[in-house]
């Protein structure tokens, strides 16, 4: 029954999100802050994490084709299908669910912890849309960190190639134009949408309807992260699912 | 003037509220008191309109709050000032810009007015030089003021303090609580306090209203509170002996 209330509590958040806005001006300010915290605030952490993978991916496939019959130029070709397909739109979700969900529970969490919530609400302000809905706006610039990760991890997965040894250059740039279907990034960007709105919307459930003092906000982030790593997952294969097969 | 009627309020199968009705007069500064877990805090959170309520009416200067429309609404709380018990500053924001936010969400004034306005209201809690101090910079004593700075910057009608001296010296205390005062008289604002501080009672208790177990137990001022012979009250108010001598030298000063 919890996870039924739950479940209609944060589509009624989303419903209420988008009613009595904010005014412009404050909320330009609102979004323009987000996006620093939550786009550009990402960007060096995503760069690292998808240059080292996509080397790592690299260095796996070319480890494992063993066969000389095998041409060299598939281990950039997998290495674009694993990042472009996989590991930028999802994984890299999964980590931001923890860098960026996590900040948007605590900071939300507290926020209801020292009754600033309860401010906004008594001076009437929609305080869900005021707190949430900039959150949910600045996440749709997500697709340009997904975008930088795509390319990052390729450009890791070359670096790693041709200084390891594994094949050249040539080989490589021949393996990532390979049978290149434009539709696959359009997949990749379709879940990236998808994901930036859970990225934005369940770490604010968590915070925003939580209970008890500064405990809680801990629990209640560790929990958000969970939920938003579960639901990218299960959306993952879905979308996956409708989408490719 | 805020008139409550018959104010009903539960948690599931808990009664917190049991038919309180009273009212909170104009330039006044009305006192709730009793015991935690008497009602008081859910009493003011319904007052705000943060708690809805099962039965009972609300009525800011006339006007019922639950018969109003969502726009309506909207214009009594632009109206209503509140001081948290944790001040409830935003933190992500200096102390000028916290105090400025009222006036950039409901007013349509220009930058340079609300610079004035925040300067004027600053002053006027006696912080002058505060501006660009972040709220986490500023001692219990300036956040309580801040908030109260905040609360009156877009002239409210009702101001609302929940428990505005906890957590702060005797001395600080005092001068937050006149400072209360001297705003509800200045602006003529309906000010209701949420209190367990006796010396807050004695001192600015215009109104008092003492809540026990959900109902109003008693009603009167800073003034009648010395005389009543609710066992109640006076068990509650007169619990140290400190406030039992002050009580004694009272009534024998004035026999």
């Amino acid at each position: 029954m919890t996870y039924l209330h739950n479940i209609g509590a944060y589509f009624l958040m989303i419903f209420e999100m988008f009613r009595k806005p904010t005014k412009w001006n404050v909320m330009k300010q609102l979004i323009l802050k987000d996006i620093d915290d939550l786009i550009i605030g990402s960007l060096g952490i995503v760069a690292f994490i998808s240059f080292f993978v996509g080397g790592v991916v690299t260095i796996q496939t070319a480890l494992n084709i063993d066969n000389p019959l095998i041409p060299k130029y598939l281990v950039g070709f997998a290495t674009r299908q694993s990042i472009i397909l996989e590991f930028a739109p999802t994984f890299m979700s999964i980590i931001m669910a923890g860098k960026v969900g996590s900040f948007i529970t605590s900071s939300i969490g507290t926020m209801r912890v020292t009754e600033q919530i309860d401010a906004l609400e008594v001076m009437g302000i929609n305080s869900l849309n005021y707190l949430v809905f900039p959150k949910f706006i600045s996440l749709l610039l997500y697709p340009f960190v997904i975008s930088i990760a795509m390319f990052l991890g390729i450009l890791g997965g070359m670096a790693a190639c041709v200084y390891g040894g594994f094949s050249t250059l040539q080989d490589y740039i021949v393996g990532i134009q390979n049978d290149f279907q434009t539709f696959h990034v359009t997949y990749a960007f379709i879940k990236t949408f998808v994901f930036a709105f859970v990225l934005a919307t369940i770490p604010s459930f968590h915070g925003y309807y939580m209970k008890g003092g500064a405990l809680e906000v801990g629990k209640a982030s560790t929990t958000s992260f969970v939920w938003t790593s579960v639901v990218i997952i299960i959306l993952n294969y879905l979308l996956t699912q409708m989408l490719l097969s | 003037m805020i008139e409550v009627n018959n104010l009903h309020k539960s948690f599931g199968d808990t009664e917190v509220l049991k038919g309180i009705s009273t009212t909170f007069d104009k330039g006044k500064t009305n006192l709730i008191i009793g015991q935690s877990g008497s009602g008081k805090t859910v009493f003011l959170k319904c007052l705000l309109g943060l708690f809805e309520y099962e039965e009972g009416t609300i009525a800011y200067d006339g006007k019922i709050f639950s018969q109003l429309s969502e726009d309506e609404k909207r214009n009594i709380r632009a109206d209503i000032g509140m001081v948290f018990q944790g001040s409830a500053l935003f933190d992500s924001m200096t102390i000028a810009q916290n105090v400025m936010f009222p006036l950039q969400m409901f007013t349509k004034q220009s930058k340079s007015e609300m610079e004035d306005r925040v300067d004027f209201v600053l002053k006027r809690v006696n912080l002058p030089d505060a501006h660009n101090k972040m709220p986490s910079e500023a001692s219990g004593g300036m956040q309580k003021r801040v908030a109260i700075a905040r609360a009156i910057v877009n002239n409210p009608k009702y101001l609302f303090c929940d428990e505005p001296n906890s957590g702060l010296d005797p001395k600080t205390a005092i001068v937050i609580d006149n400072l209360i005062q001297e705003i509800t008289d200045e602006y003529q604002i309906t000010t209701v306090i949420n209190s367990h501080d006796m010396n807050s009672v004695m001192e600015i208790g215009e109104k008092i209203v003492f809540l026990r177990l959900g109902l109003k137990a008693w009603e009167g001022s800073n003034k009648t509170i010395f005389k009543t012979d609710n066992e109640v009250v006076t068990d509650f108010v007169y619990s140290s002996n400190l406030f039992k001598k002050v009580r004694k030298m009272y009534l024998e000063e004035n026999e």
